[in-house]
């Protein structure tokens, strides 16, 4: 099954690291990437831009754009995988090898419904 | 990341609501940041122990309101000494303080923060200067050494600066519609002036001064975060983004500049541009353009362009003319007169730049532009002329070293035909 994990931060903390911090949380999380790639198992990865660049259409009639992303909390949604599990607990062990290379904030782990892979995009 | 590290930039990026808010509880900028730090010291003693708060803003702004007010309590001795207690059940404490820190209040601090490093008798470095270290928190060191000054130097400045913010009026009523967007703009001012800071050094210079521009671009993106529907603010953060993103190219190895044309491409920031595309794009949705959002439009347009040929010069000609007439400046009117020599050649640029030549007197670019058209039309003798007045007038080596391989071609291109003349 396919699960998709959220992953839910600090914006403004993540925002304050530095160049090499940020490119040092990335390279960990890399490795935990690489390892679930050569097992065929990972699917579309993707960091957002900042909320900052986010636009929100409220389906209203007629539908309403705002500026900025769909909820103001906390922490933001500022990425995402997905990632091909057994069930449940390899799922909950894969976001937990992920926050082990980058702790703190939250992920949310949901399993999905429909996948269309799409085609590639530049 | 080591747990240090972690709490370092827990505690960076709390400190501009944490003091915002204090400066609201004490209204006074020094009792404020002592109650931070004193916060901060009890943080990095409490955060390894007891993992780190949910709300590490709502912490720091509880904890060094106890503490402070702790100190003024045992200054007056009227009472034991309340100890930790006061502190104690934080993680109650804390969930009552977040739901108080509505989101009007910590939008209102930190641009009140923000504001009064702004203010109009404070010369620009100063303000500068200010924002960095209570804002941005960088240390008085990294701030001397962002300015290339000594530590002492920068301390006499900000002290300087404290103390006439200290004695004007800090606003801290809850601002209006009017008073909040001229606060906005002052705010926006200050933080293109820190960018400009860092992306005006030379090459010597640049590595060393290029936090400034991260910070700039920091701020930027908290101010926008707070005011999520400004166009002028996502104009600002698009506009150092698009800039900062060009920085590897900028300086080849010596530290000379590289000019727009000749820069490696393929050393721009391809994120930092794809931020900045997207923030130019969401504020031109709202129709209501402003100097930062046209200025972001051009650099977006340079962004864009893969190969210096196919930079769409015509747009930019059109866009410094909208430039020029909400923001009028020979500045602005020089910088055209570049793509009017792309899109109509040098002849049309020079005569458009004829006219400032009084008010442009003492200005490096303009003697370098004119140089560059005279050149292009073969006067070079003339073109010589406006190149050793540039030099005479650069402000740093790099730009000064950029005018003299002007020169250099010059002479190497003039050389067989006087050669030739000698025979």
């Amino acid at each position: 099954m396919l699960y998709a994990i959220l992953c839910y931060h600090d914006e403004d903390f993540v925002g304050s690291w530095t160049k090499e911090q940020d490119a040092a949380v990335m390279k960990k999380l890399a490795v935990v990437q690489d390892k679930l790639a050569k097992q065929g198992r990972l699917g579309p990865v993707a960091r957002l831009l900042p909320t900052t660049s986010a636009t929100t259409l409220r389906k209203e009639e007629p539908p309403v754009v705002l500026d900025g992303p769909y909820a103001e909390t906390k922490e933001q949604l500022l990425g995402f995988y997905l990632v091909d599990c057994n069930n449940l607990d390899e799922a909950v062990d894969v976001a937990r090898d992920l926050g082990a290379a980058n702790p703190g904030g939250a992920y949310e782990i949901r399993p999905v419904g429909l996948f269309q892979p799409g085609g590639p995009v530049k | 990341m080591t747990d240090t590290a972690w709490i370092d930039a827990a505690l960076t990026s709390a400190r501009p609501q944490a003091v915002g808010a204090l400066l609201r509880y004490f209204r006074n900028l020094d009792t404020a940041e002592e109650a931070f730090q004193n916060a901060c010291l009890r943080a990095l003693k409490s955060w390894p122990q007891n993992g780190p708060p949910r709300d590490p803003a709502a912490w720091l702004i509880m904890v060094g309101r106890n503490v402070a007010i702790d100190e003024v309590r045992r200054s007056r001795r009227q009472e034991p000494l309340p100890e930790d207690e006061a502190i104690s059940d934080l993680d109650d404490a804390e969930e009552r303080l977040a739901e108080r820190l509505d989101g009007s209040h910590y939008r209102d601090d930190i641009l009140r923060l923000l504001f009064i490093c702004c203010h109009p008798e404070l010369p620009a470095t100063q303000q500068i200067a200010l924002a960095l270290r209570i804002v941005s928190g960088l240390t008085v060191k990294q701030i001397a050494r962002a300015f290339l000054v000594s530590e002492a130097a920068m301390e006499q400045r900000i002290t300087r600066a404290k103390a006439r913010v200290a004695d004007g009026n800090v606003p801290f009523e809850t601002p209006g519609a009017v008073e909040r967007s001229e606060r906005l703009s002052a705010v926006a001012a200050m933080i293109y002036l820190i960018f400009n800071e860092g992306y005006s050094a030379g090459g010597d210079t640049a590595e060393i001064r290029s936090p400034l521009c991260e910070e700039a671009i920091r701020l930027a993106r908290l101010l926008l975060r707070l005011f999520q529907s400004e166009p002028e603010i996502m104009g600002l953060a698009a506009l150092l983004l698009l800039q900062h993103a060009r920085a590897a190219a900028r300086f080849d190895a010596d530290g000379a500049l590289v000019l727009l044309d000749d820069q490696d491409r393929s050393l721009w920031n391809q994120q930092m541009i794809a931020e900045g595309l997207a923030l130019i794009d969401k504020a031109m949705r709202h129709r209501r353009s402003g100097p930062y959002q046209i200025q972001a439009a051009i650099a977006a347009l340079h962004a864009r362009a893969a190969r210096p040929e196919e930079t769409d010069w015509t747009q930019i000609d059109l866009l410094y003319g909208a430039l020029e007439m909400v923001q009028p400046s020979p500045v602005v009117t020089l910088n055209r007169a570049v793509a009017v020599s792309k899109v109509r050649g040098p002849e049309a640029a020079l005569e458009m730049i004829e006219p400032l030549s009084s008010r442009l007197s003492n200005y490096f670019h303009y003697f370098g532009v004119r140089g560059a058209f005279l050149m292009q039309l073969g006067r070079n003798d003339e073109a010589r002329i406006a190149f050793d007045r540039a030099i005479a007038l650069a402000n740093t080596s790099a730009e000064a070293a950029h005018i003299r391989m002007h020169l250099d071609r010059l002479m190497r291109d003039s050389a067989p035909c006087n050669a030739k003349a000698a025979k």
